[in-house]
C-alpha cells in the first residue's frame, strides 16, 4: 500500500485544516478507542482512564504530535517514526491490531468535528495515511 | 446470546429514527468502494466506477446502498435476534454471492464514520460504542451461515 501523490496532498491540507485542534482530537481518539474497545485500556493500567483524564490528555497529545511529524514528513514516515518505531518494538509491545481500533477513532474524532473535511477522497487517504503510521510503528516488531 | 443495555437499545434506535436511511446508505457504500477499491470486485456490473465522483453519483451504488441500510433497519428492529434475522441474508453472501465476511467489518466502520460526520457531536463516545458494538455483532450475524 503506497501513499499517492494526492493522497500526501489530502492529509497534508487536512492536518493543515486540523491545525491546533489536533492535540485535542489525539485526546478525543484515545477516549472513544478507550470506550469503544475496552481491550485496548490494558495498555495503561498505570493511567486514570476517567472521563477529563489529565494523562489521557496529555497522551492525546502526544500521540497527535506523532501524526503531524509523520504527515510533514510524508515522504519518510518510517524516518519521522523511528524512535517511535523503536519504542514500540522494544518497549511498548501494543498489539499491531490495535493501530487499526486506534485509527478508526481518530477518523470518528475528524468526521464528528470537521465532517465537510472529511470527504470520500480525504477519507481514503486518511485512512491509508494511519495504516501507514500503523505499518511502521510495528515494523521493527519481529 | 448478546446483551442489550437499555441505554445501548436507546442510543441506537433514537439515533436510527433521525437517519436518512437512501441517503446514509448511499454515501455509506459509496466510501466502501472509495475507501477500499477492492470491495469493488463484487460490483462489476454496476457500471462505471472509475472515480470517486462516479462512484457517488452512480445511480446503481446508490440504489444498492439503500437497499444494504434498510435490512440494517431490520436488525435494529430484532436486536435480541440478529442471529435469525440475517440467516437467510448469510447463506446468500455465502453461497451466491461469495462476499469475504472482513466485508461486512469493513462497512460496519464505514457507517460508523458516516454517522459521526451526519450527527457530529451527538455522536458521543458511548454512541460510537454502542454502534461499534451493533455493526460488529450484524457483521457477525453475517457470517454465521458460512461454510
Amino acid at each position: 500500500m503506497v501513499l499517492s501523490a494526492a493522497d500526501k496532498s489530502n492529509v497534508k491540507a487536512a492536518f493543515g485544516k486540523i491545525g491546533g485542534h489536533a492535540e485535542e482530537y489525539g485526546a478525543e481518539a484515545l477516549e472513544r478507542m478507550f470506550i469503544t474497545y475496552p481491550q485496548t485500556k490494558t495498555y495503561f493500567p498505570h493511567f486514570d482512564l476517567g472521563k477529563g483524564s489529565a494523562q489521557v490528555k496529555g497522551h492525546g497529545k502526544k500521540v497527535a504530535a506523532a501524526l503531524v511529524e509523520a504527515a510533514n514528513h510524508i515522504d519518510d514516515i518510517a524516518g519521522a517514526l523511528s524512535k517511535l518505531s523503536d519504542l514500540h518494538a522494544q518497549k511498548l509491545r501494543v498489539d499491531p491490531v490495535n493501530f487499526k481500533l486506534l485509527g478508526q477513532c481518530f477518523l470518528v474524532v475528524v468526521a464528528a468535528h470537521n465532517p465537510a473535511l472529511l470527504t470520500p477522497e480525504v477519507h481514503a487517504s486518511l485512512d491509508k495515511f494511519l495504516c501507514a503510521v500503523g505499518t511502521v510503528l510495528t515494523a521493527k516488531y519481529r | 446470546m448478546v446483551h442489550w443495555t437499555a441505554e445501548e437499545k436507546q442510543l441506537i434506535t433514537g439515533l436510527w429514527g433521525k437517519v436518512n436511511v437512501e441517503e446514509c446508505g448511499a454515501e455509506a457504500l459509496a466510501r466502501l468502494l472509495i475507501v477500499y477499491p477492492w470491495t469493488q470486485r463484487f460490483f462489476d456490473n454496476f457500471g462505471n466506477l472509475s472515480s470517486p465522483t462516479a462512484i457517488v453519483g452512480n445511480p446503481k451504488v446508490q440504489g444498492h446502498g439503500k437497499k444494504v441500510l434498510t435490512s440494517f433497519g431490520e436488525a435494529i428492529k430484532n436486536l435480541d435476534n440478529l442471529k435469525g434475522t440475517y440467516s437467510k441474508l448469510s447463506e446468500l453472501h455465502c453461497d451466491k454471492l461469495h462476499v469475504d465476511p472482513e466485508n461486512f467489518r469493513l462497512l460496519g466502520d464505514i457507517l460508523v464514520i458516516v454517522l459521526a460526520a451526519h450527527f457530529s457531536k451527538d455522536f458521543t463516545p458511548a454512541c460510537q460504542a454502542t454502534w461499534q458494538k451493533l455493526v460488529g455483532l450484524v457483521a457477525h450475524a453475517l457470517a454465521r451461515k458460512y461454510h
